[in-house]
């Protein structure tokens, strides 16, 4: 039976844990509302920029665009979208892993993999692999639609002079607040976006009434790079969402473990108090009995 | 007069969405102007100032690059950003052009073309600022 000391030590200690992850619970909390208004606001903005690229991108097929160009493919890059921080369960390393088999599954097939990553958690799995061609670090607190457009710049640099031929994108899909997924998106070469017969419907009775300021094509060229920012900065604000609900639930897990660790403890710290109190009545019983003679 | 809906959206919300006589924007191809009932027509936008006019009072906003789209009497702009002159910080925007000045003479010198294409934008929209924020004043 441990002394009577060292048990209420460790239920101090526990009590003052469970009183950080309460804490660390609440400002995820706060946070992730945060990060969610942004993303309700940028939501329209990505919308209307996906109706645009559908009209506009159906009779794009045949054209040369440099960000459109499909390739054999060689070289691969991966940019992998993590948070800065931990303490927020198996949100990263799920992410991490998706990436890694995506790379195993590549280099089966041939095919050279490098690796771009946004968050530092990101860098610290990929720093040893050899593999890591830039990092992109402590950006992810901030969500800024200029770090979103150097990242895009850089990998848009690998692709059009050939370093790369094609660049997927890994990050933690925000489902809901509970749910938090690895997801895998092609952000390179830059397909036409299928619209299903209604857009094509659309296209054939409005496109051809449109006045296009400069050529089609041209547009296009402007569009394609603001496009893939749009992309980026989309991963980087789910996985902003992401990481503070999988922070708060996995605090608040803490928390709870916290909280039955204690309730152990406190039945611990119960009986060996009545241990010690029963052993003392033991000695007093006894000794009253040896003098009674 | 007959009236036109106008919305500016950026990445971090929609700015603008309101009612209005006419517009004023920085094409690509030059500065355009659009009034109600306008035919449909796509534009990309270069970093510049945006006017528009409502109960005889003009307002102006810097924005910055994307395009803009038009059709039934509406007019749609999806802007990296844009920002009401009279919100702007002209202070800021002054040492921003300064800035982006001093980076441009250095990016000359050592031929570094992204750095120069990045000072170069820094320089657009610090000067897009002053002239919407200066526009805002009159």
């Amino acid at each position: 039976m441990p002394g009577l000391k060292d048990v209420k030590t460790k239920i101090e200690g526990v009590s003052k844990t469970s009183q950080i992850t309460k804490a660390m619970n609440m400002v995820a909390s706060a946070k992730l509302r945060g990060a969610q208004e942004k993303m309700e606001a940028f939501r329209p903005y990505a919308e209307k920029f996906a109706e645009a690229m559908r009209d506009l991108s159906g009779g794009m097929e045949g054209s040369n665009l440099p960000l459109m160009e499909v390739r054999e493919v060689k070289a691969v890059e991966i940019v992998v979208v993590t948070s800065d921080r931990g303490l927020c369960g198996s949100f990263n390393t799920n992410i991490t892993t998706t990436a890694e088999k995506l790379m195993q599954k590549y280099e089966a097939e041939g095919k050279k993999v490098t690796f771009v990553t946004v968050g530092k958690k990101a860098a610290q799995a990929f720093r040893r692999s050899g593999k890591l061609r830039s990092q992109y670090n402590d950006i992810m607190g901030t969500f800024q639609m200029f770090n979103a457009r150097e990242i895009s710049q850089d990998i848009t640099q690998q692709f059009v002079s050939g370093e790369s031929d094609q660049v997927d994108l890994v990050y933690g899909k925000f489902h809901s607040v509970a749910v938090q997924k690895p997801e895998v998106e092609e952000l390179l070469p830059i397909k036409p976006v299928e619209g299903g017969e209604e857009a094509a419907e659309k296209k054939e009775t409005v496109t051809g009434a449109y006045i296009y300021e400069p050529e089609p094509e041209e547009i296009m060229e402007v569009l394609l790079p603001l496009y893939l920012n749009v992309q980026v900065y989309h991963a980087m604000i789910e996985v902003g969402a992401s990481e503070h609900a999988a922070r708060m639930t996995a605090m608040d897990n803490a928390t709870n473990a916290c909280k039955d660790m204690i309730d152990e403890l406190t039945q611990l710290y119960n009986k060996a108090r009545q241990a010690a109190i029963t052993g003392e009545l033991m000695d007093i019983v006894g000794g009253a009995e040896a003098l009674k003679g | 007069m007959a009236q036109i809906h106008l919305e500016v959206v950026t990445p971090s919300g929609p700015v603008i969405s309101d009612e209005v006589d006419i517009v004023t924007a920085p094409g690509v191809g030059g500065e355009f102007g659009v009034l109600a009932n306008h035919a449909p027509f796509l534009s990309t936008i270069k970093t510049g100032t945006l006017s528009f006019k409502k109960d005889k009072q003009t307002k102006y906003l810097m924005v910055s690059g994307g395009f803009s789209e038009v059709s039934s009497n509406k007019i749609t702009f999806l802007v990296e950003s844009a920002e009401y002159g009279t919100d702007i910080d002209v202070d800021r925007a002054m040492r921003a052009k300064e800035r982006a000045e001093k980076r441009l003479a250095q990016a000359q010198q050592a031929a570094e073309q992204i750095n120069r294409a990045r000072a170069e934008a820094a320089l657009q929209r610090a000067l897009a600022r002053i002239k919407a924020a200066e526009l805002s004043k009159q």
